[in-house]
């Protein structure tokens, strides 16, 4: 299965990147929200994966009794995905509030501020 | 001595303050500034007339060695008395001549600066503290060449001289530094004691040759002479201060200054003559062909300090002593035709030597300046130059073998000085006064008294050299390292060689003044040389820099975010790719994986299925329909692995994000297929690289052993510590609940500036700029 | 979307919902769930409900404007963050406990009300965001 995941993860960037370099703005933030997908499983497939053994202590015992997955990725991953929210929503708007004042949702229509002559 | 060169800061940025009153009748009032400090330095004079040096030391960043170390020996002293006592006669100059001038204040807060930088120079005894008065000096002239700020050509000069004294600031820097490293010490005078330390380092030479490349661009030696004729753009009295008097002489005095520690040596000797002797000749010709009163000074100053730097070169007692005398006659006489030149420009309007003649009618004084100034210049006696010249010609005579040849050199260069001298002050009070000059008249007493004040002290030390002979000449040879006790200044040496030499010169030079008449033509014939001089070539460099650094900017930074991420992400695979390339083994361990079941397959294949509709669809709805199986399967996922944290938030999240999406992008326009076939492919191919990057990167990672030790403090501690049981939770809201509470802070800072963007009101411009477009 | 089917499930949705979500915060520290999810779940349940019922209704219901429970929220994190040096004299961040456990929940501590404050953010952030989004849309 790792195998599988780890092309999966590949594909995830790969469209996330070719997303990201289209010239429509809603793309570009769609390619940033698949990246980001990518990088959570990147992150959940590297530290290890474990089937059927949450990290969670069971019954009346202390301590874990046997084998649990990695936590340490589960809680990078659980607050990732909590600000990608953030960050998405914030890029969403920001381009609904530039393609009213810009009135293009072309980027190649917005880099005039940015020319150097 | 910190005061006094502090002085000169104070003043200017008192000046700030104060500048409203001397724009009125108060500027002569400024003079008094450099005039105090002329009378402080004098009162040195016995001391160290007896042989005494002053020091002070005030400690400034100790840690690093670097100390405003002062030290006043006779050669500070010499300098010191030029710089105060011509600043001042300078300073009242100015009074006059920029009299109502915007600027004026201005004009002074520069001349302060300078002067308490200049100061600064000739006093430091520590090299770091020398490089930052030396790059304030550099810095002070930018201003003042540029004062004109309004024409093009002003800049373009001011641009260039920084450009170069700057360069050469850095090389005294780093020539300083490894230097200091060598000696052990940043402190100059001690590093006297470690001379044979330094002459037989390995790094002798590129010491010696980066002083010698500040040297150079200071003093305006060849091939970086260029930058001085341009900088007479600046004001007559700052031409006359900082581009004859002290500042061009600052490369000088360094290399006086580490004559001791740095020179008696082939290649500190042999450098320095050639450079010497090329600047001195191709300057002093230079002369010939200028119409230009400045021009004309501009050159011969270049050519001046070709024969000090030569005279250092030669290192002789003599040769040293030679250059003392010099700095002082020249700075005496090469000031008065300045301040001269200045009033005619003032007067006339013209400092067109082919069409001044007669003005000793109208300008009597300043005629007799001039005059005396050109005697001086010339060295007939009994003027200070004469005894400048003899000493010239005695240092070269007695240089070993190649003597005759150097003398002769020597000879041609004061040939054509004199030439120049007399072009400037004689040619244009002689002859017949034109017609539209008869209405000149004297200008203020300010303007006049000073070069007349130079030009007769000129003759007086001519007459009695013995004024300054033991008072100054005296300890500022003693200071070079050499024995100054048996100076003797004559006027009279008998009829010798040397006084038949003098003879010649003054004989050809007079010849020369009567044969050449400078004209036009010869100027705009010797321009067209102009694309082989080395400004030119410098120039040429600074423009393909400026070319080559537009294109690269406009290559990379072209406002268009897909070629910025392109650009990082190709080189990205492109490093990464190589290494991988190099170093991986492709040992995949499948029994370390876990199998695979059907039901995973079928998630991950609907995933695929996801994104590639994702990305192919034509309908944005569709796409982010997709997007939310995507997510929707990826909770799957982490269903499967262990992690129903995740699981639960992603599923939210997905939501979340999905009801956000459609609220926003039916207003949106639809999609345009903006990219044509042959990007797309290319960002294909770029994709598909970084996919396949990514993938064997994990594939790598994964084939590596795993440390766990974090994972298993936080696991066998969840409940022991912080009573929890399930970990991420515990993780998140105890082990690590500063970074938690960080992320929600982030996370509030999102929701206000979304909130910000779509409440706030546009602003005035905004408006225009979306009815504009309508 | 202002059908009646929706309606009438809304409004017995909206609590049912808003009572998971606070059980999933609490039960967090023992078993899946916690501020993030619990917080989530909260926001979806007042979202469906405006879906339902317009967001006026919604705004009416929740009296405040759902941008204050961010700073309260935060406050709550930090007060509890605060809460050793205040109580017990230990360093920032530390946990400290009530000495018996409750039914449900477990034992309550500084960290139960970290995770509240949590909740309180998170709700706060995604009313605030999608709110703010719906109006101006």
């Amino acid at each position: 299965m790792e195998f599988i995941l780890a092309i999966l993860i590949g594909i995830f960037y790969a469209a996330g990147l070719y997303m990201m370099l289209r010239r429509s703005l809603v793309k570009l933030i769609i390619g940033l929200i698949l990246l980001g997908n990518g990088a959570n499983l990147l992150i959940f497939l590297l530290g290890r994966i474990t089937k059927g053994l949450p990290p969670i202590i069971s019954g009346e015992s202390p301590v874990f009794l046997g084998a649990y997955a990695d936590p340490i990725p589960q809680a990078l991953i659980l607050t990732a995905i909590v600000i990608s929210f953030g960050l998405q929503s914030f890029a969403i708007v920001l381009v609904k509030r530039a393609y009213t004042v810009v009135k293009t949702d072309d980027l190649d229509q917005m880099n005039s501020t940015d020319q150097f002559s | 001595m910190l005061t006094a060169i502090l002085t000169g800061f104070l003043f200017s940025l008192l000046l700030v303050f104060a500048g409203k009153y001397l724009k009125g009748k108060l500027a002569i009032l400024s003079a008094l500034v450099p005039l105090g400090l002329f009378i402080y330095f004098l009162q040195f004079v016995e001391t160290i007339a007896n042989g005494e040096i002053i020091s002070q030391n005030v400690e400034w960043v100790p840690s690093f060695g670097v100390n405003l170390g002062f030290t006043l020996d006779g050669l500070s002293l010499i300098f010191c008395l030029m710089i105060t006592g011509i600043g001042f006669l300078v300073f009242a100059y100015t009074a006059a001549y920029l009299k109502g001038h915007e600027y004026l204040d201005r004009f002074y807060g520069y001349l302060g600066i300078f002067m308490g930088a200049m100061l600064g120079i000739v006093l430091s005894d520590n090299i770091i503290s020398l490089f930052v008065f030396w790059e304030l000096t550099s810095l002070s002239s930018f201003f003042l060449i540029g004062f004109n700020n309004k024409e093009e050509s002003s800049r373009k000069s001011a641009i260039l001289a920084l450009v170069i004294t700057g360069f050469g600031g850095l090389f005294l820097l780093s020539g300083a530094l490894i230097l200091g490293s060598v000696a052990g010490t940043f402190t100059i005078s001690e590093m006297l004691i470690s001379k044979d330390l330094i002459s037989e380092s390995p790094h002798y030479i590129i010491i010696v040759a980066m002083i010698f490349v500040a040297a150079f661009t200071k003093s305006a030696q060849f091939p970086f002479h260029f930058w001085l004729p341009g900088a007479m753009k600046a004001p007559t009295p700052v031409s006359t201060y900082l581009h004859s008097a002290t500042m061009v002489k600052a490369g000088i005095y360094l290399l006086m200054r580490f004559t001791p520690v740095l020179g008696s040596t082939e290649f500190w000797n042999s450098t320095l003559i050639i450079v010497g002797t090329v600047t001195m000749l191709y300057a002093a010709i230079h002369t010939l062909f200028r119409t230009d009163l400045k021009g004309v000074l501009a050159y011969s100053t270049i050519s001046a300090l070709g024969i000090l730097v030569f005279l250092i070169g030669l290192g002789t007692e003599e040769a040293l002593l030679a250059a003392c005398v010099f700095i002082l006659v020249h700075a005496l006489y090469k000031a008065t035709l300045f301040l001269v030149t200045g009033i005619i420009d003032h007067e006339t309007g013209s400092r067109d030597i082919t069409l001044l003649s007669g003005l000793r009618k109208v300008l009597f004084p300043v005629a007799i300046a001039g005059f005396l100034a050109a005697i001086s210049n010339a060295g007939i006696p009994p003027s200070f130059g004469f005894l400048g010249k003899d000493l010239i010609y005695e240092a070269t005579l007695h240089f070993g073998n190649s003597a005759i040849f150097l003398t002769a050199l020597a000879i041609i260069t004061n040939i054509l000085l004199l030439y120049a001298g007399f072009l400037a002050g004689i040619k244009p009070f002689s002859g017949k006064l034109p017609e539209n000059f008869s209405k000149v008249h004297m200008p203020s007493f300010l303007m006049w008294i000073p070069p007349l004040i130079l030009a007769v002290l000129g003759i007086l030390i001519g007459i009695f050299p013995s004024i300054i002979q033991e008072s100054l000449i005296q300890p500022a040879v003693t200071s070079l390292g050499e024995n100054g006790g048996d100076v003797l200044l004559k006027l009279w040496h008998g009829f010798n060689t040397i006084l038949a030499l003098s003879a010649t010169t003054i004989g050809i030079g007079i010849m020369l003044y009567f044969l050449i008449k400078p004209t036009k033509k010869v100027e705009i014939a010797i321009e067209k040389l102009e694309f082989i001089s080395p400004k030119t070539i410098t120039e040429k460099f600074g423009d393909a820099f400026h070319y080559f650094s537009s294109l690269w900017t406009n290559l990379f930074q072209n406002g268009y975010l897909r070629h910025y991420v392109s650009t990082i992400i190709l080189f990205l695979v492109a490093v990464m790719g190589y290494t991988l390339l190099k170093n991986t083994r492709y040992r995949l361990d499948y029994s370390s994986f876990t199998a695979l079941t059907i039901y995973e397959v079928i998630t991950v294949a609907i995933m695929i299925a996801g994104i590639l509709y994702t990305v192919f669809t034509k309908s944005r709805l569709a796409a982010v329909a997709a997007l939310g199986i995507v997510g929707l399967t990826i909770s799957l996922i982490f269903v499967y692995y262990s992690a129903p944290d995740l699981a639960m938030t992603q599923f939210s999240i997905d939501t979340l994000t999905v009801i956000l999406f459609v609220l926003v992008l039916y207003k949106l326009p639809k999609y345009l297929n903006l990219s044509d076939y042959k990007t797309r492919i290319k960002d294909g191919i770029l994709s598909i690289a970084f996919g396949a990057l990514i993938s064997i990167l994990a594939l790598e990672v994964l084939a590596e052993p795993q440390s766990s030790e974090i994972s298993e403090f936080y696991a066998e501690n969840a409940y022991l510590l912080a009573k929890g049981k399930n970990v991420v939770n515990v993780i998140l809201v105890d082990f690590r609940g500063i970074d938690t509470f960080m992320e929600i802070a982030v996370l509030t800072i999102a929701a206000i500036g979304v909130f910000a963007l779509l409440k706030l009101r546009m602003t005035a411009k905004e408006r225009i700029t979306t009815e504009n477009k309508k | 979307m202002k059908t009646v089917i929706l309606k009438t499930a809304s409004n017995y949705l909206l609590p049912l919902l808003l009572l998971f979500s606070f059980f999933i915060l609490l039960r967090g520290h023992y078993l899946p769930g916690g501020g993030f999810v619990g917080g989530l779940i909260a926001a979806i349940a007042f979202v469906l409900h405006a879906f339902a019922n317009g967001l006026e209704n919604t705004k009416q219901l929740l009296r405040i404007h759902p941008g204050f429970l961010m700073p309260v929220g935060l406050a709550l994190a930090l007060f509890s963050g605060f809460s050793p040096i205040i109580f017990s004299d230990l360093p920032f961040m530390t946990g400290i406990w009530f000495p018996e456990p409750l039914s449900v929940v477990g034992m309550v501590g500084s960290a139960l009300f970290f995770d509240i404050g949590v909740y309180l953010v998170v709700v706060g952030v995604s009313l605030t965001i999608i709110f703010t989004i719906t109006e101006s849309a």
